[in-house]
């Protein structure tokens, strides 16, 4: 092995790094934000729907879990595309990573509602709130809260899989990358720089997550103690 | 333009073999790994604890495309030349083994430590320790995630596609641009992955709830 490694090309090459994360960061946030709020109103018609709004969503949950999600950015890219509707790469990727996300989030925040011990909804129905009112005010904070480094690891992972819609011509990070690779033929340089941006990345995002958890979740509760 | 036949669907059929034959590897290889990693980490020795924690936060925070563009275009330069399947087998096992070992340290952990204790106490050495006492309990623990987790190795076999090796997906899309009909072509290879990943599913959720009871 007489390979010498080179990181010259980051010379003039950093600025198009600088806009794949950046796309990168919104592509992700955008679809977790979307995922979330997808996911959550998921998870309320699951748990207090009617048996078939029940089972359309726990259809669209299985479906969704267990086929790769390369397949359903193809499903959405080429198949749209083919019934004469033109998305761009970046729509497409958003819109396949809601569905992916909204299916985790709908499915990590059925278990967080779950938790929510019945008493809370009798005590709430004493007070008189409306259905609405205690879902959104009784059940959902408390629930997000118990399940909230559940969430916080899957959105990190939908952060990671991202990568994947460079696939489908998506300019963000690991697209940059493989056209650096390509132009610079330093693919081993390349990658293991991308690989480092991508572990700081998800470094950055726990810590978001994090403090977003902290300005949420105010009542700072000790672990183990009774909700 | 050639019309969407049997032919096609069978050529996508006979690719999903190859799904099964790199998730095989994938998960036989990652578990080897990941029983180490687990151990590792549960070691009474820092060094071994601090080097696999690492290991783990590193596979874990790098997507897995990245490790695959490593392996097969990355250590290609550095004179290697791995067949594509090589270099799927080699980063998918690098990344089941990064998470199984997770998975498998929580269930070691997850073991009363009155167990360790009790067979201090008999007089077993570490070896026995983990052979007769603490492993045979935490497998019992470990199935239903292990079981869980296969799901996501079948899925992440579909990126293998992009180094060109001929699995479920590049199937797909091979088919796809001599046919033009991405619909159906790929719904048809969703539904493939689908019959292998849903059982699996379905297994796992049984078995937790079967343990459950047991405890």
């Amino acid at each position: 092995m007489n390979y010498s490694f080179s990181f010259a090309f980051l010379a003039n090459r950093w600025p198009a790094l600088v806009e794949g994360v950046w796309l990168t960061i919104q592509l992700t946030v955008v679809s977790i934000t979307l995922g979330f709020l997808v996911g959550t109103l998921c998870a309320v018609l699951r748990v207090y729907g009617n048996g078939f709004v029940r089972r359309v969503v726990g259809s669209y949950v299985e479906i969704i879990r267990n086929t790769p999600l390369l397949v359903q950015m193809f499903i959405v890219y080429f198949g749209i595309a083919s019934m004469g509707v033109k998305l761009s790469a970046e729509v497409s990727a958003i819109i396949a990573l809601v569905i992916n996300a909204g299916a985790y989030t709908t499915e990590i925040m059925r278990a967080g509602i779950e938790s929510i011990s019945k008493t809370q909804l009798e005590a709430a129905e004493c007070l008189g709130l409306s259905r609405v009112n205690t879902i959104i005010h009784v059940v959902l904070l408390p629930a997000m809260e118990r399940v909230y480094p559940a969430l916080s690891s899957q959105f990190v992972l939908l952060m990671l899989a991202s990568s994947v819609t460079s696939q489908i011509s998506a300019e963000e990070l690991t697209a940059v990358a493989n056209v650096m690779q390509s132009d610079t033929y330093r693919s081993f340089e390349v990658y293991l720089i991308v690989a480092a941006i991508y572990i700081s990345l998800s470094f950055l995002y726990r810590f978001a997550f994090a403090l977003v958890g902290a300005v949420l979740f105010t009542r700072r509760r000790k672990l183990g103690t009774a909700l | 333009m050639i019309q969407f036949g049997s032919a096609h669907v069978i050529y996508i059929f006979e690719a999903a073999r190859w799904t099964i034959v790199l998730s095989l590897i994938a998960f036989f290889g990652g578990a080897v790994l990941g029983l180490l990693l687990a151990l590792a980490r549960v070691s009474r020795l820092l060094i071994l604890r601090a080097l696999s924690a690492a290991y783990i936060q590193t596979i874990q925070g790098t997507p897995l495309l990245i490790l695959l563009f490593l392996s097969y275009f990355g250590l290609s330069l550095l004179g290697y030349r791995l067949a594509p399947i090589v270099a799927a087998g080699l980063s998918l096992t690098l990344y089941v083994g990064a998470f199984l070992g997770e998975i498998w340290r929580g269930c070691i952990q997850a073991v009363p430590r009155t167990q360790w204790e009790a067979s201090d106490c008999i007089g077993l050495n570490r070896f026995q320790q983990y052979a007769y006492v603490i492993l045979p309990q935490a497998v019992r623990i470990a199935t239903p995630p292990t079981v869980g987790f296969m799901v996501q190795v079948v899925k992440n076999t579909s990126l293998a596609s992009v180094i060109g090796f001929v699995e479920l997906t590049r199937a797909g899309q091979i088919v796809n641009n001599s046919t033009f009909q991405p619909l159906v072509v790929f719904l048809l290879v969703a539904a493939i992955y689908f019959a292998i990943c849903y059982p699996l599913s379905v297994a796992s959720r049984v078995l937790e709830r079967k343990f459950n009871v047991a405890r």
